[in-house]
């Protein structure tokens, strides 16, 4: 699939077209082909620019990209939103499902206590404004997953709003420098899950189960500050980071816990925003990037081309790499909004407003909850920067993959190297080893204390960097034995013996003769193969640099 | 404990519109009833001209004006529990809106609908609300504060009542017999020392229009959820599933439900909600003032009648449609449960047909126990007579032998 070759450069906002290569994209028929604009098609082909070989004015073809984010999360509780029934994922169909989620008539929603801490503590994270008084509103629709016919949300006046998301991108040739971004928070609001439908196309039919039906979500909008799928992603990334810290939510988005929809649209920078596209159900942290960053190609060239972009819904597909319309999306949905009648406005206090002699059961203190905050991922990472002088973006590698820090913390546990060397080997070795067998650090064979030892063993001197590594491979491999074991089998030990050693600088020297020749002589080269042929007779067992030094010394002498 | 008939889903005020067929009004058979209109007793198989019972709670109310049972619970959303209790002679109680607990009945409009209860005297009503009120943690609209249960006092002292008659309910559709019965009431009140003083809710002319717009609104929001998928009926439709929703819906609810949601879910348009929906909220909330405007003037007790006349044959009631009955039913009902105040018929004297009238005490929220002292009292005054059905019971005509002044829990 030949991609026309769009040049830009993200955050920079500046997406510069040059060069448009029109025909193969047309060729592999565009999904976006017959709800786009009539004027696509033949005439496209034939409006192949002149100016396909000329470079763009500067400023002329300059696009910028808008995307904003809707974030469901499911919140991290016993129970469900409104109901008592169990949140579990992956339990047999339908076994977790009151009579109020399977919307019987008759039952009545009971608000969650846990589920409110929740969002209040995520909008304390997010720097948002608690309202003091929320509310719950109906919103309906048809669809087989939603029983009741309409779901419980907050759409009047929901419980957090006007927060900001701090995250920062890399960039530059080793991605090592940094940017500080924010998005601002529109809002954080309480709201129902839906089940899951399984459509079964060989007997025609759909298959409905309802132990998703009521679990609580936390639906968080992040205004449209962002301008790429980068951007996005990362923003995402910190907001996962933030709520496991605060055990919100567990936020995975395998398991559907966290789910992202982007809105989408573009506009030459000067001119009004351009239409937006919403895209649904970016279940995977790989393709968010992908997909935001295809809808913002697509709909550049659909303007390019003199289409028009259509208000729609749209679903990545990612086999396709490309996104589709949605098609029982179509035509505006009119969810006749009504306050839902059954649960009272929701009143939140703080240690200022909350009444003498009130139950503690039955209210929820946002001071008590501030105070009783996690640390957040920024203040994780401020500190890991402070305490071990290692570099920002390496506190990053540490916190976004899932259990690094841990593994890090534990060595420096259990080990007198400098915190440099350990994140060197941390972050370097054992990160390598374990992407290139896509491995995650709970399946590593080799443990916390296997690599603390290693590292002590390389710090007392008793063997080399090279043969360090050598022991890092075998650990790998086997698992099962100790560093000190693999050594001692291997006869990697560094020599000890320092007269043993000069007089094997000796003896060597007195053996090459010529090569000694060269040295004096001032060729450079001639020290290494020296030091070469030493540590051969050594067996690799002695550090270059002290047999370099050794040598040097006797030759001066 | 058995269960009784209504009108669909709590829709009507006649209790004809139910799957099962219409209710008939006990007192149709009643003695009383057939002397009025000089008929034989075990009419010649004739049983065309029976009455209707009112409604929706109908099927309670028949059986505990027929001695089926000591009480019965029916549902009160706009009258539905006090219009059948009028009809059929029996004392009907609408509790305070968040006093008895919703959970399990079956919703119509969440923020008016309370659980009503039907039996034959006052303590008995006092003794079925003891039992049902207080707060439950199934339903978040209920009061927080546990509620005892109590027994009523036996007044004997009124002059330090105030009875408020509110001159808006005075309209020209009122049948003079039961006009006369109001006053007739006033006056009782009055000659035994109690204040009696004409007060004004400004907004009643608004409030079934306002009822219906809220009404339907809800309804339309809570029938969603009757698809066929997890429960009740589901059509043999298979092609997609909206199609199976569209036959399900249309086969499972008759004309009227249908036409609420479809009324309902035209108000709720984005481009209407602003006009009708608010709107008839904010009307809802002048309406609800009014009525404690009067009861901070001093009023304890408001007295109306219950319904427009005494009950109908069922030839006569269904010449009009179920939408314009029900607005007539619900005429002096609705806007009490507008208000979530508490509200009471009790049987008062039959009328020249033999047929019963009821009239309706209205009281301040969570008073219900001052608005049945005072409903008890009435009923003592007035002695409203007992059904007399032993010419159709035959065999049963035994368990009528004893002059039952009250059939109550209590014995």
């Amino acid at each position: 699939m030949a991609a026309p070759v769009l040049r830009w450069s993200c955050p920079a906002r500046r997406w510069i077209l040059a060069n448009i290569d029109r025909g193969p994209r047309h060729g592999r028929g565009s999904p976006t082909g017959s709800r786009s604009s009539g004027k696509r098609g033949q005439s496209s082909v034939a409006q192949q620019p002149l100016a396909t070989a000329q470079k763009p004015r500067k400023g002329e073809h300059q696009w910028a990209a808008v995307v904003g984010l809707e974030i469901h999360a499911q919140i991290s509780s016993n129970s469900k939103l409104f109901s008592g029934s169990q949140v579990h994922f992956a339990a047999p169909p339908n076994s977790l499902v009151s009579f109020f989620d399977a919307s019987l008539p008759g039952t009545l929603p009971v608000l969650n206590r846990r589920c409110v801490e929740a969002a209040v503590m995520t909008g304390l994270a997010l720097n948002c404004h608690i309202n003091k008084k929320s509310l719950f509103d109906r919103k309906h629709y048809f669809y087989a997953d939603l029983p009741a016919g309409y779901q419980i949300t907050q759409q009047r006046l929901p419980i957090a709003v006007k927060g900001s998301l701090a995250y920062s991108v890399f960039v530059g040739k080793n991605r090592n420098q940094v940017i500080n971004k924010t998005v601002r928070i529109k809002q954080i609001q309480l709201e129902q899950d839906s089940g899951k439908s399984l459509h079964d196309d060989l007997r025609s039919q759909t298959l409905i189960d309802l132990n998703r039906a009521g679990v609580g979500l936390l639906e968080v909008v992040l205004e449209p500050d962002m301008s790429c799928g980068e951007e996005a992603a990362t923003a995402v990334r910190e907001l996962q980071l933030i709520l496991q810290a605060l055990g919100t939510s567990q936020a995975n988005m395998a398991e559907g816990q966290l789910r992202v929809d982007a809105n989408i649209s573009v506009h030459h920078p000067g001119e009004p925003l351009g239409v937006r596209t919403e895209v649904k159900n970016l279940n995977s942290a790989r393709f968010l990037a992908k997909a935001i960053d295809y809808e913002i190609q697509r709909q550049i060239e659909e303007l390019e081309n003199g289409g028009e972009i259509l208000n729609e819904t749209r679903s990545f597909d990612c086999k396709l790499g490309c996104t589709v319309p949605m098609r029982d999306k179509e035509g505006k949905q009119d969810y006749r909004f009504i306050p839902e009648p059954n649960l009272p406005p929701l009143l939140l206090y703080d240690s200022a407003s909350l009444p003498a002699g009130a139950d503690p059961q039955q209210v929820i203190n946002i001071d008590q909850l501030r105070e009783q905050l996690p640390e957040l991922p920024r203040v994780t990472r401020e500190k890991l920067v402070q305490q071990y002088g290692m570099l920002p973006e390496h506190s990053f590698t540490l916190l976004n993959e899932v259990g690094l820090l841990e593994f890090f913390q534990n060595v420096m546990k259990e080990t007198r190297a400098e915190p440099k060397r350990v994140t060197s080997w941390v972050l370097n070795t054992f990160l390598g080893f374990l992407k290139q067998q896509n491995l995650a650090v709970s399946e590593s064979p080799v443990t916390p204390s296997a690599l603390a030892e290693l590292l002590n063993l390389l710090d007392q001197k008793t063997i080399s960097s090279a043969a360090a590594k050598k022991v890092f491979e075998e650990l790998w491999r086997s698992g099962g034995k100790t560093p000190a074991q693999i050594v001692s089998e291997k006869r990697l030990e560094l020599m000890q013996d320092q007269e043993a050693l000069e007089e094997l600088c000796q003896a060597t020297m007195e053996k090459h003769p010529q090569v000694v020749m060269d040295l004096k002589k001032g060729n450079p080269r001639a020290i290494n193969k020296l030091i070469g042929l030493v540590r051969k007779a050594t067996l690799n067992r002695a550090d270059p640099t002290v047999i370099k030094e050794m040598l040097e010394r006797q030759l001066s002498s | 404990m058995g269960k009784t008939n209504l009108d669909e889903f709590a829709m009507g005020s006649g209790s004809t519109d139910g799957v099962f067929g219409p209710v008939k009004n006990p007192w149709s058979y009643s003695k009383q009833y057939r002397e009025k209109k000089k008929q034989k007793p075990h009419g010649e198989n004739e049983d065309t001209n029976w009455l209707i019972t009112g409604g929706s709670s109908g099927g309670s109310a028949a059986a505990v004006s027929a001695f089926t049972c000591f009480a019965a619970l029916g549902s009160d959303t706009g009258g539905s529990t006090r219009n059948p209790a009028a009809l059929c002679g029996v004392v009907g109680l609408k509790p305070t809106y968040g006093l008895v607990s919703r959970h399990g009945l079956i919703p119509l409009v969440n923020s008016m609908d309370v659980p009503g209860i039907l039996t034959r005297c006052v303590d008995d009503a006092a003794t079925v609300l003891g039992v049902l009120a207080g707060h439950d943690c199934k339903d978040s609209t209920t009061v927080q504060d546990p509620v005892k249960s109590f027994i009523l006092p036996s007044l004997t002292d009124v002059s330090k009542l105030c009875i408020g008659i509110p001159k808006e309910y005075l309209v020209p559709e009122l049948s003079s017999e039961v006009q006369s019965l109001w006053s007739k009431a006033a006056k009782l009140f009055e000659s035994e020392g109690a204040k009696v003083i004409e007060v004004s809710l400004p907004h009643t002319s608004y409030s079934i229009v306002c009822y219906h717009v809220l009404c339907t609104s809800e309804v339309a929001s809570n029938m969603a959820r009757f698809d066929g998928l997890e429960y009740g009926h589901r059509c043999d439709i298979n092609v997609s599933t909206e199609a199976m929703y569209a036959a399900t819906r249309r086969e499972g609810f008759n004309d009227v439900v249908r036409g609420r949601i479809l009324s309902g879910n035209f108000f709720l348009l984005k481009e209407n909600y602003e006009n009708y929906f608010i709107k008839a909220q904010k009307v809802r909330r002048l309406i609800a003032n009014d009525f404690v405007n009067v009861f901070n003037s001093g009023v304890d007790v408001l007295l109306t009648p219950t319904t427009l006349s005494e009950a109908v044959p069922y030839v006569e009631f269904i010449k009009e449609d179920n939408r314009t009955r029900s607005a007539q039913g619900d005429i002096f009902t609705q806007a009490v449960n507008m208000a979530g105040l508490p509200a009471v018929s009790v049987p008062m004297a039959l009328s020249n047909q033999g047929l019963p009238i009821g009239l309706q005490f209205i009281g301040r929220a969570f008073c219900d126990q001052q608005l049945l002292t005072v409903a008890k009292w009435f009923e003592k005054q007035v002695q409203f007579p007992i059904i007399q059905l032993q010419e159709i019971m035959g065999d049963c005509s035994s368990v009528f032998e004893n002059d039952l002044a009250s059939v109550s829990l209590k014995q």
